[in-house]
């Protein structure tokens, strides 16, 4: 301690203190100097006054439930934000819903220069719980209705549960007169990974902020022994393990998408589209007996190696007609051998008109390479159709796009996926609200 | 007003104020409360022994407030059916006074304010709301308490004081305000809350085996 004058009244240096139950005379700690209102005996189970010197017995509680034990031992010291901070109450909770009770657990902290904190246990699940400083602001909607919210230091908390909590079993140190059949309407609100709640009694409301801790970080800070109990279900704030942003995942595949669109706009003009061939040839079943194959005439195909398009049309009519083509190199005689069907198929049944096929057919070629070049192609029709005249159309350097399309459903599948995840988590954790999603509310009770 | 050093009209001992300004202070050594009148001071009563607390703070702790050093100078403490609590007087070192409550280690720094029209007690209620520097201002709690004892040196007289009601109000921005009873005539302090890191406090009490 710094120099200076002596403090006025040298009061004496705070210690534990130990005393013995006026009851039972077991050994009572009081861990927390001046700051219990109330300590409990833990072999006879007296609630006693720590502010009287003689621990006057306030209430005396049937533990019926001897397997209650505190996963934080009393009197562990642990450190949390920086503080060291010691376990000096424990205390049981319960609501009933539906006539089933579900528990949860509470520990008072103690520090003698920061006060007072809290954690609460629920099947594994851990909140570091401190006092509000700042009243939160609640949004005066029904707060049944699935829209009810507050606001805590400029952040909008979603009503999450309310429900009647009854305190059933306490050990040590309480900083108020804690008692066991203590009834209080807990309010949840969440924002994961903070949830804030206010909780009513007779005359006071005690709004509390806390924010989500797993069972190994409770583990790390009071170096405790073994492994914390796996978490069960989902809870109210616990943080998505959907890490990534969901609607940045989006923004992220919208951006790419708009640079795929953009690529392709760009390949698309620069692409020539240049028409080197169009050719109308007849076809009849009667003239074909013979030699159905023929050569078109010859054309150029310029500049560096391109696709070139093959498009065909032919007016069927509820017909097909089978094109074996060949592309032919007319200097050193490389072909590019392919088959192309036109068929349109119509008619009405009992589910209405209907339509198979078209009258078109287009197909690319990959890497052709600058020459001459002339088309063999060889006609097969439907036998029912006795004369066609179709045409061809032979098209240089033209945009492929499938691999655009490849692309574009590598990007969205991550993002669907995390959609999806994002989703079903959330799903999960609402069930278990007082606004659970419309698909659950009918059949409540089968996701138990 | 006087020097500021003096000496006990009971036991003769030096009195030495800390703060030009202070209107009544606690003899250390034979736990007179002496007020100051013009020329020297007069013992109006005596105080008990406080009763052992647990406030980390102490006469002579000194601390930050924004950017002004202040140190610890007196004590009023109050006692309620959930406990006690303590508002530490301090003297900012550009001569002010101001209050640093310590309600099991929650933390509030006030100052005293003015305002026209203050409530009478038995008119306020919880949930009720005022608006005092363009801020509304709600109760959230009215706490009949009880003086438990002074120590060091006080902007007031205070020691024929027995109950007093107070009445706390809170804002949606971290804010408080305090009515306080003692006397007919309402006082008002405004204050916000502060967190103990935030006051890099020096010269605390010592706790056995922290």
């Amino acid at each position: 301690m710094s120099a200076g004058i002596p403090p006025l009244s040298a009061s004496p240096k705070p210690q534990v203190k130990g005393l013995n139950c006026p009851k039972c005379g077991a050994a009572i700690v009081l861990r927390s100097f001046g700051q219990a209102q109330t300590v409990v005996c833990a072999s006879c189970h007296c609630i006693l006054d720590a502010k009287d010197p003689n621990l006057a017995i306030l209430q005396q509680f049937e533990a019926i439930t001897h397997d209650v034990k505190p996963l934080i031992p009393l009197g562990t010291r642990g450190k949390l934000r920086d503080t060291d901070y010691e376990v000096v109450g424990f205390q049981r909770r319960h609501c009933k819903i539906e006539g089933i009770n579900y528990y949860w657990h509470e520990y008072v902290l103690f520090n003698p220069y920061k006060g007072i904190r809290y954690l609460s246990e629920y099947n594994g699940h851990w909140n570091d719980i401190s006092i509000c400083k700042t009243l939160p602001s609640v949004e005066h909607a029904f707060l049944n209705s699935p829209g009810a919210s507050a606001n805590y230091l400029g952040e909008s908390y979603k009503h999450f549960q309310t429900a009647d909590a009854d305190t059933d079993f306490v050990l040590g140190e309480f900083p108020w007169q804690v008692r066991v059949g203590e009834h209080a309407v807990v309010t949840d609100f969440v924002h994961p990974p903070r949830i804030l709640s206010s909780e009513k009694m007779a005359n006071e409301v005690t709004w509390s902020i806390g924010e989500y801790m797993y069972g190994r970080e409770i583990w790390e800070c009071f170096k405790l022994p073994g492994t914390p109990p796996e978490p069960m279900g989902i809870f109210a704030n616990q943080p998505s393990p959907v890490t990534t942003n969901v609607t940045g995942v989006w923004i992220t595949f919208a951006a790419f998408a708009v640079f795929l669109l953009a690529l392709m706009a760009a390949f698309d003009m620069s692409a020539k589209k240049e028409p080197v061939l169009q050719q109308t040839y007849q076809y009849s079943r009667a003239d074909a007996k013979t030699e159905p194959s023929f050569v078109s005439d010859e054309f150029a195909l310029g500049g560096a190696t391109a696709t070139v398009q093959v498009k065909t049309y032919a007016p069927v009519d509820n017909h097909w007609i089978y094109l074996n083509y060949a592309l032919i190199n007319l200097d050193t005689g490389q072909a590019w051998d392919f088959g192309r069907e036109v068929s349109y198929y119509h008619g009405y049944d009992s589910d209405g008109s209907w339509t198979e096929g078209k009258q078109t057919d287009s197909v690319v070629i990959p890497s052709v390479p600058a020459g001459r070049y002339y088309l063999r192609i060889e006609p097969e029709t439907d036998p029912s159709l006795p004369r066609i005249a179709y045409t061809v159309d032979v098209i240089r350097d033209v945009p492929v796009f499938g691999i655009y399309g490849i692309a574009f459903a590598a990007l969205l599948l991550p993002a669907l996926v995390i959609s999806w995840r994002a989703y079903t988590f959330e799903r999960s954790r609402w069930s278990e609200s007082d606004h659970p999603p419309m698909q659950l509310s009918s059949s409540s009770g089968d996701d138990e | 007003m006087t020097q500021p050093v003096a000496n006990c009209p009971n036991c003769g001992a030096k009195i030495v104020f800390l703060w030009s300004s202070s209107v009544q202070t606690v003899c250390e050594y034979c736990k007179s409360i002496l007020v100051r009148t013009d020329v020297d001071l007069k013992k109006v009563g005596q105080v008990a022994d406080l009763p052992p607390d647990s406030s980390p703070i102490q006469i002579n702790t000194e601390g930050k407030y924004g950017n002004k050093a202040f140190v610890v100078v007196g004590r009023i403490l109050y006692e309620y059916d959930q406990g006690g609590w303590n508002e530490w007087h301090v003297m900012m070192n550009d001569g002010t006074s101001a209050w640093l409550s310590d309600a099991q280690s929650e933390y509030a720094v006030s100052f005293s304010s003015k305002a026209p029209n203050l409530p009478p007690v038995e008119q306020v209620q919880v949930g009720e709301q005022f608006t005092w520097n363009n801020q509304p201002y709600t109760v959230s709690v009215i706490t009949p308490a009880h003086y438990r004892g002074v120590e060091g040196e006080l902007p007031f007289q205070y020691w024929d004081k027995t109950d007093v009601t107070f009445v706390d109000l809170r804002t949606e921005s971290g804010k408080f305000a305090t009515l306080d009873y003692s006397d007919p005539e309402a006082a008002l302090y405004l204050g916000e809350f502060v967190e103990f890191d935030d006051l890099k406090l020096k010269n605390l009490r010592s706790f056995e085996g922290w």
